[in-house]
This record gives structure tokens, C-alpha cells and sequence, in this order.
């Protein structure tokens, strides 16, 4: 089963290589016309596509990046002529160390903070974990930024830009992405926690748990050993999903924090057309997803022997 | 420090009116309205309240606004006086006037977007979820292969496409949310399919929609009400991800999510112009959660 | 808040032929020195956050477009010739220039001038920077600039360019940022080098993050390039650079948001630059299109636009307001004597009138990419029309693709937009490039008989007067029968850093004082 879902895998990341394509063909405008911007004159365009190669018909130029694609070879990027392997490894190795940072802190808070609102329901406490992760997540990603600068970087606590560069220690590093991490952190913590509470909720009138109840079981065991192994494909589900937006949606975090990540240079090919680095950002972050949802499966069935046989 | 003085006031007071009005239903009304009356805790109670309010100042925008929508009436970022009660914004137009009309143009849109999501989504997740095989098969993959595409750059690609009027941010919006509704909702009646009743209504003959209507839909409401108060409010958060980026909701339109990104910078200098916009905000985000959380509740049938 | 400075006397003529000699009058007179004489120290590191820069910016010179590229290749370039503070020309590789009646023109090449690499710079490498922007393949941005130039050859340490028709600006153009000296190769500059003669050597780059350069120890300018690091960071967001600048993470921001500029002063860390030059804000209206092919309606609009509010609004009061001019208050022949036209919806009405109309509904197109606050200035515009019975629907369109789709237009459905120019040194530059007929970026699609014979005239007029005329007559038809609104010419507005020490005179022509503040300025 597993090996069948990684084939089909491979046929989505095809997939989704074909839908930006064609999407980024759609985009009026071109690599030629974004490069000249306001500079551009017929004659310099007509020289600078011909140079590029982007006077071939759409189906030409995408044979040609998916056979170089399926060698191993992603090209150049077609605005600045470096090869992308080069543009995207240190990047990518930003994103991922960012998304593991932000995570490390909200997986655990958001499973204690779910669980423990599930527990105590419609306490003082579920009552306000509540209510401030949801303010939290009211405010847009860029505002809670500004108000943690503000708080902390103006301050003088924690700097307020991202300054790393490959030599820089893992202790620094863990210093410097502090702000953006826990940015993300307040970001996603609400959605995990509120999901966490909802699963086990729903489980608490089943007649095991009541059951477990009659038995005379303390309310933490009933939940951790009860309620908690039950309720735990929707809460993988949603973690698969938070994990997979660290990596892939955090441009707005990046600029904020001159963070130099994956998001930032997906926005910049897309705004100026350059295909070849788009399609490579793209399928890093389908492959990324796509990896992260399969292991979320899996793991959802492991939990739940009944789907391991089904009919 | 005035100012959190008086939004905590202002919080106290809409709680006090909303355990004054419980009160009220509960001597006043009878039957099963009592009887919710009996039921609903406070925070549910303050939930309705706000929502109620921002109902009517939705409805009653040109009514209740001093200024019109659009019209500039003052200078630059005034400060708050009795004339423009919250000041004006960056080029002069009536604070208060632009968050009463906001309310209108920004809930209206939240609301279409996130009922349409929920529709497509959760009625396609719980088919596939159901039937399973192939047609299970080719819908998760298209989701897949749609989800795996970052949803804002997704949303900046289908909107430089397709132009960003209100209608086509609405639709664009919808469709992205979709897919994440439509995982969930499978997610969740996977756990149910499985179970005897599903089976035994199957071998009764049932047809797949009273399968969804029937069996599944009531099973499966509680997660999707929950993910439903949630994706409400991050309608707000995308259109003003998007306005950072550059698009969003055309001028000289008010919405609270474009008003936030306008005002930011000023947050930097601890001024809290963006946070009026942005408290508008997280209030009716708490207020649904809050109802969501009363309603989610008793679906679950826990009496103590 | 800051207005109108004339600046420094202009250029004559004669100094603009004689390039040697209005170089020892100036190095008398000017006020650079003058700055010279305060504590100009060297050392520190200079970091500067910039506004712009993407990972797709181009090391390629023909490409070059925005200021992050625009700084980095100040700090590790030369040119032929470069602008002073004061819009006087210097002498940089070009020692002097000459030419016998603006058809020819001799550089003579400055010798003992080396590239970081350690090759000397030859007239072999002039030409070869020249031509990287000329000829059949050349995908130079600035090819159309130097189309003139039939010939550019060296000989022996001068280079010889000749011209298809005599033109006293040339050497203008050899200031323009397109065209740094490169080392040469066989006739061609490698567009993807970073070796430059300038004042820093590049220790590394990463295209839209940052860059870091390390003073160059053979510069041949004692006095210049203090700092001994550059560090240039890309930073997009307005917050972010202002709380980069506040947390002391950098000492020099571009664009601030003029909402902020008094709270930012009031924190005490850093002062305000604010610069009037020649940029200006417009919304050029497509000519050819009806209703705006009727001046009446152009004129009806230009009155309906209230000029000072965009100026105290818009640019939070830096700036100043401009008569649909795009020449400007920094150009020598700035015409002051036209009839200021103001906010006045009873003449906007007039005008509709006379166009046998009693209202008028219209569609500007704006983005905030065309300049910062372009969907404000749309708002407000909107806002006054009305009063003149004119109804503007304003259709905020995507950043993204503004230029390409929006701009100049050519399926003609955006027929009323907005622009932005950084402007000119000299008004035949910026006439040419935007207003001559058939020109490729006459936004307006404007052509006008009168104007078109006035520009050719006055390029190659050598009286003085007469051309001042010209250029006078040529900026009152432009204002009351052009197709393009400016209501504003924009200051650059920077914040620096209280430890940065700055020249009394900043430049006027281009932002961070002509990019140069990487080898003007110093540590304090």
C-alpha cells in the first residue's frame, strides 16, 4: 500500500508541475517583459526572449525542463543565469530549519494546551486558552510580527532581522530565528489546539469512555489512555497540515524577518515569470506536503486497525 | 494605557448585558427556547450577543456611520476627537465610518466564502470518504495535487488570472479553502464509514446522498462546525495576506483585513490605529469560536 | 515641511563641452569640499537597508533596474564620467572629454586606474563597456539611449565616439548607471562579472538577501570610500526597514513611509534626508483613446486632481507640486512662469463643458508598484473629480505584472493609469524618452506638431537664450496640452543613522545621493 502511494506520489508531483505551468503561462506578461520592466522596447524584448529561449511553443520549453528535470538537472535561472540548484540549497535548508524550530515549540504546546482544555472543558482555563489562542490567530501573520519587534526586538532582546549566513553557529541561529519561530509558533498553535480539544470532545459521551468512567478511572487516565489514542487521526491530520504550511506558506514571515527561505523566492520567480525556478520551488513543496500527508495516513491507519481492513 | 482600560471596560460591560439578557430569556421565555436559555453558558451567551451586534451594524452601516464609505472628510491620521470619534486614516477619510461599513463588506465576504468552502468541500469529502475505490482515489489526488501548492502563492497566481473582483476573490478563496475542508471531512468519515451502522444502512438499500445526509453528516458536524469557526476568520487573515502582497479588495472599498495591513506600519512607533481593525477582528473570531465551542459541545451528548 | 530648494546654479553650456575645465572651477567652488573640511574619517561598516532587490535581479549591467542594484554596482563600479552633488559633471575614468562640434567626441582615459582584479582599465575596456549596450543582440535596457552612436573605438588611451547627429549632452548620457566600466575581453565585457574599478571589492552576494563588499586598497580616489564594509541588505516590507534602522541593525533605509516620518524623528536615532529632485508621480491618460483625445476632457481632469492635498497626503509634504511638468525644479531650464494650475472643480466643469459634456464617468487603473501610495492618490483623486461632476471608478489592479499589463498598454483596455519617473539630468533625456512621438515609452500616445519640431531644434541649438526658450515653450505645451496628470514631484526620502556623516549637499539626481552614499559618506 505504502509503495503504491509513493508511486502516486510521483504522479502528482507530475501533475502539479503541469498545473503551474500552465498557470504561470496563463500570468499575463513574460520573463522578457518582467526583466525589462518599464525599460522594455520591442527590439530589446524581441533580443532577449531569443536569447532565453522562450520563443518556443509552451509544450517545447516544458518538454525540455521536465527532461532536464528528470536527470537530475534543473537548469539555470533564466533571469540571472545561476544554476538552481545553488539558488535553492541554502534556502531550502532555511525553510526547513524554521518550519522544525516553529514546530518544535507549537506541536507540544497546542498537543498540552488541547488536552488539557479537553479536560478541564468550560473551566476558567478552557475558556481562556481558548479565547487568546483564537486572539492570536485573529491578527494577521506581518501584525503579529510587528508587535513582537516591538515588544522584543525594540527592546533590545532579540534582533529584529534574520542576519545568518552559512558559517553562522546552531546557538545563533536559535537566537536570531527566535522572533520569526515564534511568530509562526502563535500562528498555528490555535488551529492544533482547538482540533486536539474538538477530537477528544467528541469521544467523551462514547460508551467506552463512559465505560472507563464507571470504573471509576481518574479523568487525566480516561483521557491520555482513552480518549487520546482514539482522537488521533484528525489530530495528525491537522499537524500534517500546520507542518506543510511551515514549509510552504510563510513568505509573509520571511519578509518580515528578511528571512531568506524558499516562500520569498517562489514569490519573486512567480513575479517575474522565470519558470524554471518556479517549477523547482514548486515541487519541493508538493514533494514536502505530499510526504507529509502520506506519513499522516499511515499513521492515521495505524491508529485505526478497522481501516487497515477494509472491504 | 487609556485605551486598554477602556476595551476591558467595554469587554466587562458586553459580558454583564450578555448574563443580563440570559437572565432575561430564561424568566421570560418557555418551552424548548427556555430550556436553551437554561443551557447556555456565558461565554456562548456573549458569543451571541457580539454577533448579534455585528449583524446590525452590518445591516444598519448607512444608518449608523457619521461619514459615508469613501468620503474624506479631514486630514491625515487625525487624532480622536468628538467630531470623528476613532480620528481619521491615512488619507482622511472617518475611522469609525470605515470599520462600520468594513463590517458589512468584510462579514458578508467571510461568510459567502467560507459557506460555499464548506459545501463543495465537506459534501465531495464525505462522498469519497464513503464510496471509496477509484472515485475516493481521483478526488484525494486532485485535492492533493491542488493542496500541495501553497495557497497564497496558489490565490496570487488564480487572481492575477482571473482579474481580483469581489466575485472572483470569493471564488478563488472558496476553492482554496475547499480542498482543506474536503481533506478534513474525509479524514473525519473515514473513522465512520467503517463503522456497523454505515454497514447496515448499506445493506438496506440507502443511497449514497441519505448515507451524507443521514448517518454521516451528523457524526462528522462536530469537527466541521469547529473547522468552520476557525476557516471563518481566516478569510479576514487571507485578504489581508493578499493586500500585503499587493492585491485584495479594490478601493475606495472598508475591510477590516486590507484596513490592518494599511495601518501596520504605525504599530512599529506603538501607535494602535491597526489594532481597531484588527480587534474587530479577533472579537467576532472569538465570538464564533465561543458559539462553535456551545454548539460542539452538546453535539458530543456530554451532560456534566 | 520641506520645501522647494533651487539647486546650485546649473551647468553652462560650455562647461558641459569642456569637461577638464568646468572640473577645476568646480573643485574650487564647490560645496563638497566644504564637506571635505569636516571630520571625514575612514573605517566602520556602512549598512544599508534597501527597499527592492529580488532573487531574480541580474548581474548583467543592461539589466539593472532597481536600487539595490543600482547601490551595489556604485560601490564596486566606475564610470566615464560621474555626476557631482551639485549636477556638475566630474571627471571619473574619463579624465576629460572634448568635441569639435557635438558630433565627435574624445574621452581621454585616466591612467594608473586598476579593476579589483589587478588588470589595468584601457580605452580597449571603455569601448567594450560602451558596446555591451549597442548592437544587433544587445538586450541593454538602455540601448534606445545610445541608438545615436554610430561608432566607438579607442585609440591609444582616448576613445572616439561619433554620433549620427550632434547632441551637447552626450556625455549625460555616459553618467547613466547602465554603464560602468567593465574589465574587456576580446571586444566584450562577461555581463556575469563582479569586477569592477570602484571603490569596494565584492566579498559576496546573494541576489535579493544581501551583499558584502570590502574597501578596495588601490582605489584611486583618495578622498572617497571611507567606510572600510559595505553591507547591503534587501528589505522589502516599509515595517521592517524602519524597525531594522530603529534596532540600529542597519544605518541607512530608503523609502519611509511618510505616515511615520515624525515618530521616526522623534525616537532620536536617526535624521531624515529629504531631497527634492526630478522624480515625479503622474497618470498619463492614452491620447488616442476617446475621451481623453479631447484636451478639454484632459484639461477638465487636470483641474479636477487637488495638488497639494496628494503632496501633504502622499508624500506626507515632501515633495512639491508640479504643473503636469515633467521637467524639473533640479533641471537647468525648470520653467517657473506658467500659470500654476489648482484644484478647481468649477473650471474642471468648464472644461467638460466646452467638451459639450455635463458629466463623466472614467476608470484610472492603479498599483501600488506604479509608485508607493498610487492606490491612495487614486482614492483621493476619485474623491475631488466628484465635486467636478467627474465619476472615477478606481480598479486597484495587481502589483504583480503592473508594468507589462497596465502600463503602456497595448491592447488600450487601461487607457488611464499611473507612472512614476525617476527623472533626468537633462530635459532632452526626458523628453525623448517619454513625450517625442512614437517614442517606445510615451505612455500618453501624445504627439504634438509644434512640440516634436522644438525638440530636434534645441539638442543641437548652441545659443543659450534660445535654447532656454525652446526648452520653456516645449514645458508649456507639455503642462496644457500633454495627456499626462503630474501632480507631484516626490522627494527621495531616507533615514540615516545619527553615526553616519553626510556631505551638506546630497545629490539631487537619483536616490541615496545619486547611489553614491557608499563612497560619499562616512562613520562619524
Amino acid at each position: 500500500m505504502i509503495a503504491l502511494r509513493v508511486a502516486l506520489g510521483i504522479g502528482l508531483l507530475f501533475i502539479v508541475s503541469l498545473i503551474i505551468f500552465g498557470a504561470t503561462e496563463l500570468l499575463p506578461g513574460d520573463l522578457a517583459q518582467q526583466l525589462l520592466g518599464q525599460g522594455a522596447t520591442p527590439e530589446t524584448l524581441a533580443a532577449l526572449r531569443e536569447q532565453l529561449g522562450l520563443n518556443d511553443p509552451a509544450p517545447v520549453r516544458y518538454w525540455n525542463w521536465l527532461s532536464g528535470a528528470l536527470t537530475g538537472d534543473f537548469g539555470v535561472s533564466l533571469s540571472n543565469g545561476r544554476p538552481i540548484s545553488e539558488l535553492i540549497g541554502a534556502r531550502l535548508g532555511n525553510t526547513v530549519f524554521l518550519a522544525l524550530y516553529a514546530a518544535s515549540l507549537a506541536v507540544p504546546i497546542s498537543l498540552v494546551l488541547g488536552i488539557l482544555a479537553a479536560l478541564w472543558r468550560n473551566s476558567i482555563f478552557d475558556r481562556a486558552a481558548n479565547a487568546g489562542a483564537l486572539t492570536a490567530i485573529s491578527f494577521p501573520e506581518f501584525f503579529v510580527a510587528y508587535i513582537l519587534v516591538l515588544w522584543l526586538a525594540q527592546t533590545g532582546i532579540f534582533p529584529s532581522m534574520v542576519r545568518i549566513n552559512p558559517t553562522t553557529t546552531f546557538g545563533d541561529r536559535i537566537y536570531m530565528t527566535f522572533l520569526p519561530a515564534l511568530t509562526l509558533t502563535l500562528v498555528v498553535t490555535a488551529h492544533m489546539m482547538r482540533m486536539t480539544r474538538a477530537a477528544i470532545i467528541n469521544l467523551m459521551a462514547s460508551p467506552y469512555i463512559e465505560m472507563a468512567r464507571l470504573k471509576g478511572l481518574s479523568p487525566l487516565r480516561i483521557v491520555l489512555r482513552h480518549a487520546v489514542p482514539n482522537a488521533l487521526a484528525p489530530i495528525i491530520n491537522v499537524i500534517a497540515l500546520n507542518l506543510a504550511y511551515l514549509i510552504t506558506g510563510v513568505v509573509v514571515v520571511e519578509v518580515v524577518f528578511v528571512y531568506p527561505g524558499l516562500g520569498q523566492l517562489m514569490v519573486d520567480a512567480v513575479s517575474n515569470r522565470d519558470i524554471a525556478v518556479v517549477q523547482a520551488v514548486a515541487l519541493i513543496f508538493a514533494a514536502a506536503y505530499i510526504a507529509l500527508n502520506l506519513l499522516a495516513d499511515v499513521l492515521s491507519t495505524i491508529t485505526n486497525p478497522r481501516l487497515m481492513h477494509r472491504r | 494605557m487609556s485605551f486598554a482600560v477602556s476595551v476591558i471596560i467595554g469587554l466587562a460591560g458586553l459580558f454583564a448585558l450578555a448574563a443580563a439578557l440570559r437572565a432575561a430569556a430564561r424568566a421570560g421565555l418557555s418551552g424548548r427556547a427556555r430550556s436553551i436559555a437554561n443551557d447556555i453558558p456565558l461565554t456562548a451567551a456573549f458569543g451571541l450577543l457580539v454577533i448579534a451586534i455585528y449583524a446590525a451594524v452590518a445591516i444598519a452601516a448607512p444608518a449608523l456611520a457619521p461619514f459615508a464609505e469613501r468620503e474624506i472628510v479631514g486630514n491625515q491620521f487625525e487624532a480622536w476627537s468628538a467630531e470623528h470619534l476613532l480620528g481619521t486614516d491615512r488619507i482622511g477619510r472617518d475611522m469609525l465610518s470605515r470599520l462600520i461599513y468594513g463590517a458589512r463588506n468584510t462579514v458578508g465576504i467571510a461568510f459567502a466564502t467560507t459557506a460555499l468552502a464548506f459545501v463543495v468541500g465537506s459534501i465531495l469529502g464525505l462522498w469519497a470518504a464513503l464510496t471509496g475505490g477509484w472515485l475516493d482515489q481521483v478526488l484525494s489526488r486532485i485535492v492533493d495535487a491542488f493542496m500541495s501548492i501553497p495557497a497564497l502563492i496558489f490565490s496570487l497566481l488564480l487572481l492575477t488570472i482571473f482579474g481580483t473582483s469581489v466575485l472572483t476573490l470569493i471564488l478563488v478563496i472558496a476553492a482554496v479553502d475547499a480542498t482543506r475542508v474536503f481533506r478534513l471531512a474525509r479524514a473525519v468519515a473515514q473513522g465512520i464509514v467503517v463503522m456497523d451502522y454505515i454497514e447496515a444502512a448499506k445493506l438496506r438499500g440507502e443511497g449514497a446522498w441519505f448515507l451524507i445526509r443521514r448517518e454521516i453528516l451528523p457524526n462528522a458536524l462536530a469537527p466541521l462546525v469547529a473547522e468552520f469557526g476557525l476557516r471563518f476568520c481566516f478569510v479576514f487573515l487571507t485578504i489581508s495576506s493578499l493586500s500585503f502582497l499587493g492585491l485584495g479588495i479594490k478601493p475606495p472599498t472598508a475591510d477590516w483585513g486590507s484596513m490592518v495591513r494599511d495601518n501596520a506600519t504605525l504599530i512599529t512607533f506603538g501607535d494602535i490605529t491597526p489594532l481597531l481593525p484588527a480587534g474587530c477582528i479577533a472579537l467576532l473570531t472569538v465570538a464564533v469560536n465561543f458559539v462553535v465551542d456551545w454548539q460542539l459541545y452538546r453535539a458530543s451528548g456530554l451532560k456534566e | 515641511m520641506t520645501k522647494l530648494r533651487i539647486p546650485a546654479m546649473p551647468l553652462s553650456r560650455r562647461g558641459v563641452l569642456k569637461g577638464a575645465a568646468a572640473v577645476t572651477a568646480a573643485g574650487l567652488i564647490l560645496p563638497h569640499t566644504a564637506g571635505a573640511a569636516r571630520a571625514q574619517s575612514r573605517g566602520g561598516t556602512f549598512r544599508v537597508g534597501i527597499g527592492h532587490g529580488s532573487t531574480t535581479d541580474s548581474l548583467d549591467p543592461g539589466l539593472w533596474e532597481n536600487l539595490y542594484v543600482q547601490t551595489f554596482a556604485a560601490a564596486r563600479h566606475n564610470y566615464l564620467i560621474e555626476v557631482g552633488a551639485d549636477g556638475q559633471l566630474l571627471p571619473e575614468i574619463a579624465e576629460s572629454w572634448d568635441t569639435d562640434d557635438g558630433t565627435n567626441w574624445v574621452f581621454t582615459i585616466r591612467q594608473g586606474v586598476t579593476f579589483h582584479s589587478g588588470k589595468d582599465v584601457t580605452a580597449e575596456d571603455v569601448v567594450a563597456s560602451i558596446n555591451h549596450h549597442r548592437g544587433e543582440d544587445s538586450t541593454s535596457v538602455v540601448k534606445p539611449l545610445l541608438a545615436a552612436i554610430t561608432d566607438v573605438r579607442a585609440d591609444g588611451n582616448t576613445v572616439i565616439v561619433t554620433l549620427e547627429a550632434p547632441n551637447a549632452d552626450l556625455p549625460y548620457l555616459m553618467t547613466d548607471y547602465h554603464v560602468p566600466i567593465m574589465p574587456g575581453m576580446d571586444g566584450r565585457i562577461d555581463p556575469a562579472s563582479t569586477d569592477g574599478c570602484g571603490g569596494y571589492i565584492v566579498e559576496s552576494f546573494e541576489h535579493g538577501v544581501q551583499s558584502t563588499l570590502n574597501r578596495n586598497p588601490n582605489y584611486w580616489k583618495s578622498d572617497r570610500a571611507w567606510f572600510d564594509r559595505i553591507e547591503l541588505v534587501s528589505i522589502l516590507d516599509p515595517a521592517a526597514r524602519l524597525n531594522a534602522l530603529i534596532t540600529g541593525e542597519v544605518h541607512l533605509i530608503d523609502q519611509v513611509d511618510p505616515a511615520t516620518i515624525g515618530m521616526l524623528e522623534g525616537r532620536g536615532v536617526a535624521r531624515i534626508l529629504s531631497i527634492p529632485g526630478n522624480a515625479h508621480y503622474g497618470f498619463p491618460m492614452d491620447s488616442r483613446a476617446a475621451p481623453y483625445n479631447d484636451n478639454n476632457i484632459r484639461l477638465a481632469l487636470k483641474y479636477a486632481i487637488d495638488r497639494e492635498a496628494m503632496v501633504d497626503v502622499i508624500l506626507g509634504g515632501h515633495g512639491a507640486v508640479s504643473n503636469d511638468n515633467p521637467i524639473g525644479p533640479a533641471n537647468r531650464y525648470f520653467n517657473t512662469e506658467m500659470e500654476m494650475k489648482t484644484y478647481d472643480p468649477d473650471r474642471a466643469r468648464f472644461y467638460l463643458r466646452e467638451a459639450g459634456l455635463d458629466s463623466l464617468d472614467v476608470t484610472i487603473a492603479v498599483a501600488d508598484a506604479a509608485f508607493s501610495g498610487a492606490v491612495d492618490a487614486g482614492a483621493m483623486f476619485s474623491e475631488t473629480a466628484r465635486a467636478a461632476g467627474i465619476n472615477m471608478t478606481v480598479n486597484r489592479v495587481p502589483n504583480d505584472g503592473y508594468w507589462s499589463n497596465v502600463w503602456l498598454n497595448p491592447n488600450g483596455d487601461t487607457p488611464f493609469c499611473a507612472t512614476y519617473w525617476g527623472g533626468r539630468a537633462v530635459e532632452d533625456h526626458m523628453f525623448t524618452t517619454a513625450y517625442a512621438a512614437g517614442a517606445d515609452w510615451n505612455e500618453s500616445f501624445w504627439s504634438n506638431d509644434r512640440f516634436n519640431e522644438l525638440l530636434v531644434a534645441a539638442r543641437s541649438e548652441v545659443n543659450e537664450e534660445l535654447r532656454r526658450e525652446m526648452y520653456m515653450e516645449m514645458q508649456q505645451i507639455v503642462s496644457f496640452e500633454g495627456s499626462t496628470i503630474i501632480p507631484m514631484y516626490n522627494n527621495y526620502v531616507m533615514a540615516v543613522a545619527n553615526e553616519i556623516g553626510t556631505p551638506e549637499q546630497i545629490s539631487a539626481n537619483w536616490n541615496f545621493d545619486g547611489f553614491r552614499c557608499v563612497e560619499r559618506w562616512w562613520m562619524a
